[in-house]
């Protein structure tokens, strides 16, 4: 992944936004490096949200989302080791989740898999951002603009892991570097 | 500047003599466990990244242990247990607990001791985030995912963060109504689910050395509900003990040094503690048993690698004894050899099974079961919007099946009683 502008609508979420609500344990049957199961477990991307949640990140029989980008509070991620939670959203189509703050594991997945960019946000975007509203992220700058306004939220640096997650994962990157 | 046990850990894996928090260094892993879940990922991430004819880094070192979709029908399911069988025939694993056979064992994180893979001084990594568990033998355990594991898998090499250590001192000694999950809900009470995040959670003080193996490992098991990377005790006489009778590879054994530097230091009166449970939907709900008595439950769950030990067992049977449950209450062990302790522990002079099912209690053999809700048919999985008490980790929404189904967080003695009575009750009620 590289594009450093991606432009979109949004998909807000709340605190502690665990990995059995982005991929419930019952589609965890699905191995991610079959690619048939690897589009399947995108159609199943955030269906463990409760029933509260009146909007689908993946609308019913479809395999992609129509929002590349998730707005989350803190903790995003919290749970499971299982990487088929950033698989699931990365096969969804979505690009970046931008979050508080994340928990570890589900992080270092994005990165090593190289499915999605996980940036922390400076201020506390979920309470500003609607489901459905149009923005432009800017990896290089940093910067989420709200379309119909033109505000601007800053975005906290990526630090070393950008360039893991631009060589498209842990592998490409150790190769690149010389590591493996 | 002295180091903590984890830095201690880290820098010697490292090949180094010292390390900090905030340190990236590549560290040389001494075991890589992976399951039925995530191990056919695992292996498809290894032969993409290092070829189809590629060799695993040290057959030693790994170790495969079926044990979350187990009892299913669900072809997926046998499929996947099937890519496992077929990859250590290729590789000639020799360590895979197979289900169906003699060899199979149950849940990962209580076969791993079980069966000698766990040393002091070790780096062991699991693609499971209960892999924590294993720092109650004063090792560096922690989980990762499938890449992350297929790397390892080739090279016997990650790249890790040495996480800053945050530091739980227990005094005095945990009362006998108290175990060592009030212990843990509590703390992760307190700290928030994300209280911990990117740090090492180690645990001292009196009431931790006067608990057995398996409440250790009841406490270092839950400091991912905390965020935390880690969770670690230093390995002392019992924990040598329990090591070297299944094992005899040489280890090395570390402690922090007084000097080592913590983010927070943490004090609690081991003897002032008293029963709590984590309410739905977060570990982090935490209130005392007393303050939810009278709560309604639908049903009891005790099983799990958090709470589907012998210690557990023995536990809940010194409550059910003589009684009878009101509610489906299910005994699922953690492993085979915990279901044959079953057999010959006793409560009372009568078999903890006997106990079990004389209460009324629905029995069924070891695996994950439903702590992670699973395949429809999964054992004592939540399909009708149960509320459930439970001796298991987690109780997000849905995590032990539906989507409205809840689950309570609770140790053992508390699971017992509240079986008996169909709502939250204080263990104490039945303890003389």
């Amino acid at each position: 992944m590289s594009d450093s502008i991606i432009k979109g609508k949004v998909f807000v979420l709340g605190d502690n936004i665990d990995t059995d609500q982005i991929i419930p344990a019952q589609y965890l049957n699905l191995v991610p490096t079959i690619p048939a199961e690897y589009k399947k477990l995108g159609s199943y991307a955030l269906c463990g949200l409760p029933e509260s949640h009146t909007t689908a990140y993946v609308e019913k029989g479809k395999e992609e989302t129509e929002f590349p980008i998730i707005i989350g509070g803190t903790n995003f991620g919290c749970g499971s080791s299982r990487e088929h939670a950033p698989i699931s959203l990365g096969a969804a189509g979505c690009k970046a989740v931008i979050a508080m703050s994340f928990a570890r594991i589900f992080f270092r997945n994005c990165i090593a898999t190289g499915e999605l960019y996980p940036i922390e946000a400076e201020t506390q975007l979920n309470a500003s951002l609607k489901t459905g509203e149009e923005v432009e992220l800017d990896i290089k700058e940093l910067t989420l603009k709200r379309l119909s306004t033109g505000e601007i939220f800053r975005l906290k640096n990526l630090g070393g892991v950008k360039d893991v997650i631009d060589s498209g994962g842990i592998f490409n990157y150790a190769r690149k570097s010389g590591m493996i | 500047m002295g180091m903590t046990i984890t830095e201690k850990i880290l820098a010697k894996a490292a090949g180094k003599t010292e390390c900090a928090p905030g340190d990236n260094v590549w560290v040389s892993a001494d075991i890589l466990m992976t399951h039925d879940v995530c191990g056919p990922g695992t292996i498809g991430v290894f032969k993409r990244e290092f070829g189809a004819d590629a060799k695993v880094w040290d057959r030693e070192k790994i170790v495969i242990i079926p044990d979350h979709y187990i009892f299913t029908a669900d072809e997926k399911c046998h499929r996947n247990v099937d890519a496992l069988r077929s990859f250590v025939k290729e590789q000639n694993l020799p360590y895979f607990y197979d289900p169906g056979t003699e060899s199979y064992s149950g849940v990962c994180h209580v076969t791993l001791p079980e069966k000698g893979h766990c040393r002091p001084g070790e780096i062991l990594f699991g693609t499971d985030s209960h892999t924590c568990t294993h720092g109650a033998f004063g090792e560096f355990a922690t989980g990762i995912g499938n890449t992350d594991a297929g790397f390892v898998m080739g090279t016997g090499k990650l790249l890790i963060k040495v996480p800053a250590s945050m530091k739980f001192v227990v005094d005095g000694r945990l009362p006998a109504h108290v175990t060592a999950k009030d212990l843990i809900l509590r703390i992760i009470g307190e700290l928030g689910v994300d209280g911990a995040t990117y740090c090492a959670m180690e645990f001292a003080g009196e009431a931790i050395s006067a608990l057995c193996m398996d409440e250790r490992m009841t406490i270092c098991n839950m400091a991912i509900e905390a965020g935390a990377k880690n969770g670690i005790i230093a390995a002392d006489a019992q924990a040598l003990e329990f090591v070297r009778a299944r094992t005899n590879k040489p280890f090395s054994c570390f402690e922090s040094d007084k000097d080592a530097k913590y983010n927070s230091v943490h004090r609690y009166n081991g003897g002032k503690l008293e029963p709590v449970v984590a309410m739905p939907h977060s570990p982090d709900k935490v209130k005392t048993v007393r303050e939810m008595k009278g709560y309604k439950i639908d049903r009891s769950y005790i099983g799990s690698c958090t709470g589907g030990k012998i210690t557990d067992y023995i536990l809940a049977a010194n409550i059910l004894k003589s009684k009878k449950v009101k509610v489906d209450t299910f005994i699922i062990p953690a492993t085979v050899a915990v279901a044959k302790a079953l057999e010959t522990e006793t409560a009372g002079g009568i078999s903890l099974l006997k106990v079990f099912q004389d209460a009324g209690c629905k029995i069924f053999p070891p695996s994950c079961a439903a702590c992670l809700g699973g395949p429809e048919d999964t054992h004592g999985r939540c399909n009708n919007d149960e509320t459930c008490v439970s001796t298991t980790n987690r109780n997000f929404p849905g995590r032990m099946g539906s989507k409205g189904s809840k689950t309570i967080l609770a140790s053992p003695l508390t699971a017992a009683a509240s079986a008996i009575t169909g709502e939250l009750t204080d263990p104490r009620e039945f303890m003389g």
